[in-house]
């Protein structure tokens, strides 16, 4: 095999691999700080990308004019819709606007994923710390089935795109950079976007819990909530402000995935399923584990999916994942980076 | 009788009865009047209930038994889908040998994804059945299509060899049948304006329905159930004690398995046609729902909670607005609207909404379910009368 077309497949395995990485990252916070399985972490990642939507159809809101000067082919005045962003901005603002509604939405999410973490723990989760994870599983499973059909209600079961900014689109070509012919190796700009996006959020959470002291608070309540609690802590509402976080984690990788995948309701259920078994492969409970695990799956799907693979072991591209999976848990029962005595019993 | 305690005879009794009148019970309403589309006495959908209601009661004897959470249980139904159709296909287009045949072949399927997964408990057997039942769906809509027909799925067709009945070679293509008794046969009964639909294929899933609930009581009321509640409520007090928890959970694994494999074999037994979407992990997603629903580690909870989700997903998504604007015509304009308003997220094409919300309510005040929940309202109002 060519080093350009083993590069290629590596850069396609990063996108998909971040938004799982994304995903686990904050599944594995959850588990690590509340000890809660939850099943709905797949419908936040779906209700950020839905936020996208909402920004993007706030934005477009128009007024409708009329121009007496122009007729349509029916002879009627031609209507000419201008979003009231133009107007009140000036149209090339406007314009810029529209076309970044997707990074702009970020700023939306983060307050809504935030608030809607709050209510979710506050509301539900709190109430199941001491039932048996199969009941967290269970309620949680049940809230993404709600989350989801809500959605489905205000939104429609079709795919809705949502366009990168315009700047972003087209690829990159990487190939003539490091001395390939120039076609070989090229990359959609956003997808470098994407994963850049990914690095910067995982390492913000990783500094977050690392380097303050309320960070540090958080760890020490993972490795032994009871003693901090002694020691005259509130940590439930530490703990609490964490679930808001991966939320809002969950909610950003939505966001910025849009462009890659338009989203409909099930995006989060699908997504969910794979992010699971990433964070089991991982290690329940280690955050280095599910980025891990994250990206190494994605680049082994991107990988099998190849051609030259395809033809020699057929079906893989479809299974290679679970069979991952499979191989891992068997060797090493407690993923690639799991601690002693996570969900053992 | 038959072995059982006096309560558990009167259960069988029952349930007996219920399905046995379950064309006449559930047609409540006359035909033509305005509820006549609450009636679920069809047999299309009398069949579906008792197949799921078999698919649950075995799903109950792994979780409801052992605790052990599998989401990969529709892989087994798939495989025995599969297994009922070739036979119907290459044997004969009597439903006797697809049935049996699908069963074993579910029971071999799942003693061996048993045998790997049941290595792990807790989240990681739910994630490793999890990740083999994506596999099968996988495999089975893309690299087996010679089997498995991908993902237009596989069916009966008039060309099949048939050994045992000597292959057709004009006419119609032969419907599933029991020695020439077509499953799709059904005698109607009107009894002023009610419409009674008595079909073959039903009572025969009624038939084995009451077979396998029969047994799920002995295994449930047997020392092998009480080794599997012991494993449930603590298997590591059991390894202490020098018996391995292992072999019987692979037992009931398998069981579990079968009964799925019987639901797959039923299912092509009334319409010979199987499909890869049958193993997707939703279609597991929805057996944990229907035993959860219904109450875990009871008998008849399955069962019910498989009632209840049929009904919703074929009934209650009928509703559509005209009806309900139907329904509240009796009161003012602006009101009707508003009580259409707030009813119709729920009905129609958004009654999934309304069961994970019943799910919901069940799983966060109801643990034992809904029959956990009869049980115990029943259990207060006795003690305080016999205070």
């Amino acid at each position: 095999m060519e080093l350009s077309a083993f590069l290629l497949q590596v850069l396609n395995g990063l996108d998909k691999g971040s938004a799982y990485a994304l995903i686990a990252l904050g599944l594995t916070l959850i588990f690590g700080t509340l000890g809660v399985v939850n099943f709905a972490h797949g419908a936040l990642f779906m209700i950020g990308a839905f936020c996208a939507i909402t920004v993007q159809r706030l934005l477009s809101i128009s007024v409708v004019t009329l121009d007496e000067t122009k007729t349509d082919f029916l002879g009627n005045p031609l209507k000419i819709r201008t979003p009231y962003v133009e107007q009140w901005f000036g149209e090339s603002i406007g314009q810029g606007l529209i076309d970044w509604s997707v990074p702009l939405a970020i700023l939306f999410a983060i307050p809504v994923m935030l608030l809607i973490g709050f209510a979710m723990e506050r509301g539900l989760i709190k109430h199941f710390y001491k039932r048996p994870h199969s009941d967290q599983i269970l309620v949680t499973f049940g809230l993404a089935i709600v989350l989801q059909e809500i959605i489905k209600a205000y939104f429609g079961a079709n795919q809705i795109p949502a366009p990168a900014p315009s700047a972003f689109i087209g690829s990159f070509d990487f190939g003539v950079f490091i001395g390939f012919d120039p076609g070989t190796l090229i990359y959609p700009y956003w997808r470098i976007v994407y994963f850049l996006f990914a690095m910067f959020i995982i390492a913000a959470v990783f500094a977050f819990l690392q380097f303050t002291t309320f960070g540090m608070v958080v760890r020490a309540g993972m490795a032994d909530r009871e003693t901090v609690g002694l020691l005259g802590i509130d940590i439930d509402k530490r703990f609490t402000i964490m679930f808001g976080i991966a939320a809002a984690v969950a909610g950003m990788a939505g966001v910025m995935y849009t462009p890659i995948n338009p989203p409909n309701y099930t995006i989060g259920m699908d997504f969910l399923v794979i992010s699971f078994v990433v964070v089991v492969v991982g290690g329940m409970g280690s955050l280095g584990g599910a980025v891990l695990a994250g990206f190494i799956l994605g680049i082994l799907e991107s990988f099998a999916s190849m051609r030259e693979v395809i033809e020699a072991i057929p079906g893989i591209n479809q299974v290679v994942i679970y069979l991952v999976a499979i191989l891992i848990l068997l060797a090493r029962p407690r993923g690639l980076l799991g601690r002693k005595g996570v969900m053992e019993s | 009788m038959l072995g059982l305690s006096r309560n558990d005879f009167l259960m069988l009794l029952f349930v007996l009865v219920l399905v046995a009148a379950a064309p006449i019970i559930l047609n409540p309403f006359p035909e033509g009047s305005n509820f006549a589309q609450f009636n679920a006495g069809y047999p299309d959908l009398m069949q579906r209930f008792v197949i799921f209601g078999i698919f649950a009661i075995g799903f109950n004897i792994l979780f409801g038994l052992t605790g052990y959470l599998s989401f990969g249980h529709a892989a087994f139904l798939g495989a025995g889908s599969y297994a009922g159709v070739w036979m119907l296909k290459l044997l004969t287009i009597n439903v006797i040998p697809a049935i049996i045949i699908s069963t074993v072949v579910a029971g071999i399927f799942s003693l061996f994804i048993g045998f790997i997964s049941l290595r792990r408990s807790g989240i990681y057997f739910s994630i490793l059945t999890l990740a083999f039942a994506q596999m099968s769906f996988a495999l089975a809509a893309s690299v087996l299509t010679p089997i498995t027909g991908g993902e237009t799925g596989l069916q009966t067709a008039l060309n099949d060899p048939r050994v045992l009945d000597g292959g057709a070679t004009g006419g119609n293509i032969p419907a599933p049948s029991l020695f020439g008794l077509e499953m799709g046969h059904s005698w109607k009964v009107a009894v002023g304006d009610w419409i009674w639909t008595f079909n073959v294929g039903y009572y025969l899933c009624a038939f084995v329905l009451l077979i396998v609930f029969y047994i799920a009581i002995r295994i449930f009321r047997s020392p092998f159930g009480m080794m599997l509640k012991a494993i449930k409520s603590n298997s590591q007090r059991l390894s202490y004690t020098g018996i391995s928890p292992r072999p019987y959970t692979l037992a009931a694994f398998v069981i579990s398995g079968m009964y799925a494999g019987l639901a797959g074999g039923l299912m092509v037994a009334m319409d010979p046609l199987a499909g890869p979407e049958r193993m997707q992990w939703t279609a597991s997603g929805e057996v944990v729902l229907m035993s959860i629903l219904g109450g875990v580690g009871t008998l008849v909870g399955p069962v019910l909670g498989a009632g209840i989700i049929k009904y919703f997903e074929n009934i209650f998504s009928k509703i559509n607005d005209g009806l309900l604007h139907q329904w509240f015509s009796f009161m003012p304009d602006g009101i009707e609207n508003v009580i259409v308003g707030i009813i119709h997220p729920f009905v129609g094409k958004g009654w999934h909404l309304s069961l994970g919300l019943m799910f919901m309510l069940v799983v966060i005040f109801l643990p034992g379910g809904l029959v956990g929940g009869i049980n115990g309202l029943f259990r207060r109002l006795f003690r305080r009368r016999s205070q």
